[in-house]
């Protein structure tokens, strides 16, 4: 079933042209990879999905995103409520200056919730979802920054979880980690497909490989090739995708 | 190898001249606080803080009525220019490239080189011309108006260097850009912002001109704000151009105290912004 679908998606930098013509179906509760070299407008892309690109001035957009079939740039919808329905992580792990608990509550107290005990349950079950729990259950009152990176992303991802999104957006979610906080990450991401559609934008091509059942590479803007993971990385259609997934250019 | 001798000179004479120039900015600096400090100390006693000053020719007696005083212009100083310049900065750290906000900018950084003497004259003009008495509120709002081009430009500058990884983290969990603000930009940069406050009433508690005609000067203990109210700097001006021995002692002491104060202030400052910076790094 198809999550989010995308129809002749162009993206606007003032008035430079970054996104042409993207047209693509992610389907629900499964990984979508979007892969390429720098600059290709792969974050751009993952960023309109839920709206993040709006706070750029200057910034405008032509053609279709929906999620469940609303339009997510539609007149009836608001940006606040879908970003708290498609959740995001960001390449840098961003904690808030505030303590652990504070930090994976913040979502749920901004939507009104005020219930002690549901915040201890829902904290708890968040942070047990990103791993992190058996970590940091004994000093969920000390700040997020005491953290190591790689448990300060899993962090920003339990923080995600907690307000309970559909969709999953995750930037470059390991770029800044070492190789086992990234494997953490990744088997994460492989538990968490269960109950989230998740789109995540990656430089490391193994990693695509590994979390992902469907990949789309990206290049100068265009969406170049989408298709099962396993055909891009072992039978890509185009000469350009062979070329990159091989290692021959970016 | 003469390359590397040569580098190794010349890097030395560098060094020796960039020390020199510490050296020599430090020198007056020390001087004044070692002046100060020996000339103050020894007529620094319990009386001078306790007690009330004496009548002309009788020796002894303090300035509680001019500590007491300082505090309290301090205090409507900042009730009234903390409030305004935390929002205002707020909003030029928001919304940066508005003509409104270039304007704002502007008059801050304007206000900012303003003789403190003018302000004072303007506050002159405004609060004690109409009801024709000096007040403490006039001297409390001159001293604020020094203060509020200081507490808008750091409130600014420190919102600013908040990482805009924040922001965005805590839009993507919905909040409405004033909830980011409110309940993560500016909590992450409150130690920052605190220590501009502090900057800013350090700046202003050594002020004497702008109280002149405004807060003027009081012999007696009060503490209404509708009257003329002593302060610390006004009560040193007076008693160092006086021709008594023990007033030019007691000008010294209350030099002193305001060094110490102000000293204190800035290495609070100091302090926090270390925090702020522990932070920030990634």
């Amino acid at each position: 079933m198809t999550k989010i679908h995308v129809r002749d998606f162009d993206f606007f930098y003032g008035a430079s042209k970054v996104l042409h013509g993207i047209s693509m179906d992610m389907p629900d509760k499964q990984v979508t990879a979007l892969i390429g070299p720098s600059g290709c407008g792969k974050s751009t892309f993952l960023r309109s999905i839920n709206r993040m690109n709006d706070i750029i001035p200057d910034a405008r957009h032509d053609g279709l995103i929906e999620i469940d079939g609303k339009n997510v740039y539609g007149g009836g919808t608001d940006a606040v409520e879908l970003r708290r329905r498609v959740g995001m992580v960001f390449q840098k792990s961003n904690p808030f200056p505030k303590s652990i608990f504070d930090n994976v509550a913040y979502g749920l107290k901004i939507g009104g919730m005020r219930n002690r005990r549901q915040l201890n349950e829902i904290v708890e079950k968040s942070l047990t979802r990103a791993a992190l729990w058996d970590e940091v259950k004994d000093r969920l009152q000390t700040s997020a920054f005491a953290l190591s990176g790689g448990q300060q992303q899993r962090l920003c991802i339990a923080r995600a979880l907690a307000v309970d999104p559909e969709i999953l957006l995750m930037d470059e979610p390991a770029s800044a980690l070492d190789p086992i906080a990234t494997a953490k990450i990744e088997e994460l991401i492989y538990e968490l497909k269960d109950n989230f559609t998740i789109v995540i934008v990656t430089h490391n091509m193994q990693q695509a490989a590994r979390v992902s059942d469907r990949t789309a590479f990206f290049m100068l803007g265009k969406l170049v090739e989408y298709s099962e993971t396993k055909t891009i990385f072992m039978n890509p259609k185009q000469k350009m995708t062979e070329d990159y997934v091989t290692g021959r250019f970016g | 190898m003469s390359v590397m001798v040569r580098r190794r000179i010349v890097s030395r004479i560098a060094e020796t001249l960039c020390a020199g120039a510490v050296l020599l900015a430090l020198v007056p600096l020390a001087l004044i606080l070692f002046y100060v400090l020996r000339q103050g100390i020894g007529a620094l006693n319990i009386a001078f803080f306790t007690e009330m000053p004496k009548p002309v020719g009788e020796p002894g007696g303090g300035m509680a009525n001019a500590i007491v005083g300082t505090l309290i212009l301090i205090g409507i100083a900042a009730l009234f220019a903390v409030p305004i310049g935390c929002v205002c900065g707020i909003h030029l750290a928001e919304y940066p490239d508005t003509k409104f906000s270039s304007v704002v900018r502007f008059a801050a950084d304007v206000m900012n080189g303003v003789p403190s003497i003018v302000v004072g004259i303007f506050a002159y003009g405004i609060v004690v011309l109409p009801v024709k008495r000096f007040s403490a509120i006039a001297g409390g709002i001159a001293l604020g108006l020094l203060m509020l081009p200081i507490v808008v430009r750091t409130t600014e500058e420190l919102l600013r260097l908040v990482p805009a990884g924040l922001r965005e983290g805590a839009l993507a969990l919905g909040a409405t850009r004033g909830r980011a603000v409110f309940t993560v930009i500016v909590p992450a940069a409150l130690p920052g912002i605190l220590t501009g406050i502090l900057v800013a009433i350090a700046r202003v508690a050594g002020e004497t001109a702008p109280l002149l005609f405004t807060s003027f000067n009081n012999r007696f203990w009060s503490t209404n704000l509708g009257q003329p109210i002593a302060s610390l700097t006004v009560q040193v001006f007076s008693y160092a151009i006086s021709p008594y021995e023990d007033w030019h002692r007691q000008a010294w002491a209350g030099a002193f105290l305001l060094v110490a104060i102000i000293l204190t202030l800035s290495i609070l400052a100091r302090l926090s912004v270390r925090g702020l910076e522990k932070m920030n790094r990634p």
